[in-house]
């Protein structure tokens, strides 16, 4: 349960970023979550709605984008999502193959509105 | 409404002090390495072997993580090394801060070796990078055989695989062929070593796998460090 940290460091980082737009407002930050970051996105909602409820930083929205493991395979050079840790390539079967995605843990973007 | 790109990790403030936690680690030529595992894996007992094993001129140093205690120091300082527990108070990880702070007076440069328990979790602790050289994952034959397919992110992390208790094999429902495919699915490079600390069998390679690891540390070469990270 290190989601609730997890969402405090969004915040942190909302709070930083908004630093430099004086006078707006904050209405949503966007992360994305990679499925080897070991995050549980229910549970970072969950703690990412505690947190901002009554904080200076309410109404926030969080929208996690969850990306799926993508590996690259070397003899075709095609990229596919891997599911259930198969790592052989679907289109050749090659089982050589590397991560080109999968362990994001970053923020995307937030949303402001001028006051 | 205005759209603000963003475009950085989100824990940017742990990966700096991480940073600067690893670059102190090179420039005092210190292999540091983050045990990790669930509760009960066996992490404490894996390095009381381990300093039981060393003699009295080796320069290592542990630090240990725990949510509440310091049972684990006390177990471990019988041994006459430096060990520093650190009693998260509540947080299900160790992260850089902490370990920073621990170091915080301690001489480094006396050190070649600093071990880093974690709490034990094999969930939350896989996302704080603590400025390790390498993250190991200790899983015991007494838990599941798919733990790396259901916690793949801490295997898909970890250079080594020590899968502890072996002693055990002949009493529980635990296929160790499938558990190392389970683990190369998730992680092709992953390393693996089979111990017991109570018959001491694989010590000897974890110790050998240490000694090997820290000559990295100390003379890296760019093949090694290359083939390090999972992605090239």
């Amino acid at each position: 349960m290190h989601e609730l940290s997890i969402a405090n460091a969004i915040l942190d980082a909302v709070r930083q970023e908004a630093e430099k737009h004086p006078g707006a407002r904050v209405t949503k930050v966007a992360v994305r979550v990679g499925e080897l970051a070991g995050i549980d996105p229910e549970a970072l909602d969950f703690g990412f709605t505690a947190l901002v409820k009554g904080s200076d930083l309410e109404p926030l929205a969080l929208e996690i984008e969850p990306l799926p493991r993508r590996h690259r395979c070397r003899q075709c050079g095609g990229t596919f999502a891997v599911s259930d840790a198969r790592l052989a390539c679907p289109e050749c079967g090659s089982a050589e193959s590397v991560m080109v995605s999968g362990d994001e843990m970053e923020l995307a973007y937030m949303e402001v509105e001028e006051t | 409404m205005t759209r603000v790109a963003m475009e950085r990790k989100v824990l940017t403030e742990n990966d700096r002090i991480a940073a600067g936690l690893r670059a102190q680690f090179a420039r005092h030529g210190i292999l540091s390495v983050n045990l990790i595992s669930s509760p009960g894996a066996g992490k404490t007992s894996l390095l009381e072997r381990t300093l039981e094993r060393f003699g009295a001129g080796e320069r290592v140093a542990v630090l240990t993580g725990d949510i509440q205690t310091d049972n684990d120091a006390r177990r471990l300082a019988r041994w006459g090394f430096p060990v520093r527990q650190i009693t998260t108070g509540g947080a299900c990880h160790l992260d850089a801060r902490m370990v920073e702070q621990a170091l915080a007076d301690w001489d480094l440069a006396s050190l070649d070796l600093l071990l880093i328990e974690n709490v034990g979790n094999l969930v939350c602790p896989s996302s704080y990078d603590l400025g390790e050289a390498a993250k190991v994952v200790v899983l015991s034959v007494a838990e599941g055989d798919d733990k790396p397919l259901k916690y793949p992110a801490i295997f898909f992390k970890s250079e080594l695989l020590v899968l502890n208790k072996v002693d055990l094999l002949p009493y529980v429902n635990f296929d160790l062929a499938l558990a190392c495919e389970y683990a190369r699915r998730v992680h092709p490079q992953i390393e693996i070593i089979e111990t017991s600390c109570t018959t001491g069998a694989g010590l000897d390679k974890w110790l050998e796998w240490l000694k090997a690891r820290r000559a990295m540390v100390v003379a890296p070469s760019i093949i090694l460090s290359e083939a390090k990270d999972p992605r090239s």
